[in-house]
């Protein structure tokens, strides 16, 4: 099978300070890119209207997504709780030739009235590290790893709000670590009629990394 | 901040506050940038959009000529009509400025293009 490949979004504008306030791509953000990349095919069959990453720190991932399904095919947003990353996010798309719509909130609740049912393809990449609880809630660089007891807290307060959002076919990719108890995450999403399937895994240092991927059961969609 | 963007922000969120909706926007610096016309997007999209709100917000910032008060009876078939509703969504953009809660007046800073849209916790 034939398998098309898109280059990695121009990073070179990233300064060592801006890296200070906004997670830089690391090895989790570029095992999102392979997943988005392997499902290609299929996403570009699917033909989104509407994008939207959760927490885009550097906006890497967005931009890789709307330089695979073409800008003129859909609207690209961006959400990130942290000023400097949304603010970063709109440089990366600009760099490499891309137009992104940020918005600074939490997770996607300014959408929420008016996007519900609305996103084709929603990305997060969230703050997955087990870390005190006691990290989680702030809106500078740390929001970028504290995920709090399992690295969980901030996982499941976006799970529950994720089918409200997603339109019939839309599918929602989200990386996650072992800590982060995958399978109690698939049944989480199963009880609201979504399956999980498990698009890459890769081992980079002590993570065990993983991109997952939910739609709705097909009687559901 | 495009309009297309401002046509899906709501502050509804807001304790005591219940449409939220439009956003009032009060705008410092308001560009024009261009953007490639893609009359399918544009036909897709306006099933989605408040066409009233879209109206008020391209007024608001000063771009409201051409626009027709309400979406016209097929609209995929009058390249001017989706031209113009395309310039509306995707071309104007408010760069500074604000957005304001219809029901709380609570303000919504826009800076570099970016609306901020947190809430402090004793908010919501
Ligand atoms: C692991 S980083 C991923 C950044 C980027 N998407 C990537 O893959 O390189 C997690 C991002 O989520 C953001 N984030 C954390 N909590 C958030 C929340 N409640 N709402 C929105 N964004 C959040 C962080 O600021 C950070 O930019």
């Amino acid at each position: 099978m034939l398998t098309s490949t898109f280059e990695t979004p121009d990073i070179s504008h990233i300064t060592t300070s801006d890296a200070n306030y906004v997670y830089e791509p690391a090895e989790d953000s570029f095992l999102f890119l392979d997943a988005l990349q392997s499902d290609y095919e299929e996403l570009k069959k699917s033909k989104p209207n509407i994008c939207l990453e959760v927490g885009c720190g550097s906006g890497v991932c967005i931009t890789f997504l709307a330089k695979m399904l073409g800008q003129q095919a859909a609207v690209y947003w961006c959400t990130d709780i942290n000023p400097h990353a949304v603010c970063l996010a709109k440089k990366t798309a600009q760099q490499n030739g891309i137009v992104l719509e940020a918005v600074q909130t939490d997770l996607m609740q300014c959408f929420e009235a008016r996007l519900a049912g609305e996103i084709d393809v929603l990305l997060f990449n969230p703050p997955y590290v087990v870390t005190p609880s006691e990290e989680v809630g702030g809106n500078g660089i740390e929001a970028s790893w504290a995920g709090g007891l399992h690295g969980r807290e901030v996982i499941d307060r976006f799970l529950p709000i994720v089918p409200k959002f997603l339109s019939k076919s839309g599918v929602l990719y989200l990386v996650v670590v072992k800590e982060n108890k995958p399978e109690e995450i698939g049944e989480i999403m199963a009880s609201h009629n979504f399956e999980m399937t498990t698009v890459l895994t890769r081992r980079s240092g002590p993570e065990l990394l993983s991109v997952l991927k939910f739609r709705r059961k097909l009687t559901d969609r | 901040m495009k309009l297309l963007t401002h046509n899906f922000l709501t502050s509804n969120i807001i304790k005591g506050v219940t449409k939220g909706y439009p956003l009032q926007i009060m705008a410092e610096k308001v560009d024009v940038k261009e953007v490639e016309f893609n009359p399918d997007f544009v036909t897709k999209m306006l099933p989605k959009i408040d066409w009233s709100a879209l109206i008020k917000a391209a007024k608001d910032v000063g771009h409201g000529d051409g626009l027709p008060e309400a979406v016209i009876e097929n609209p995929e078939s009058n390249e001017e009509f989706l031209k113009a509703a395309h310039n509306a969504l995707m071309q104007v953009e408010v760069i500074e400025g604000k957005l304001v809660c219809p029901e709380s007046q609570r303000e919504f800073p826009i800076n570099n293009g970016i609306p901020n849209m947190l809430l402090n916790e004793d908010e919501v």
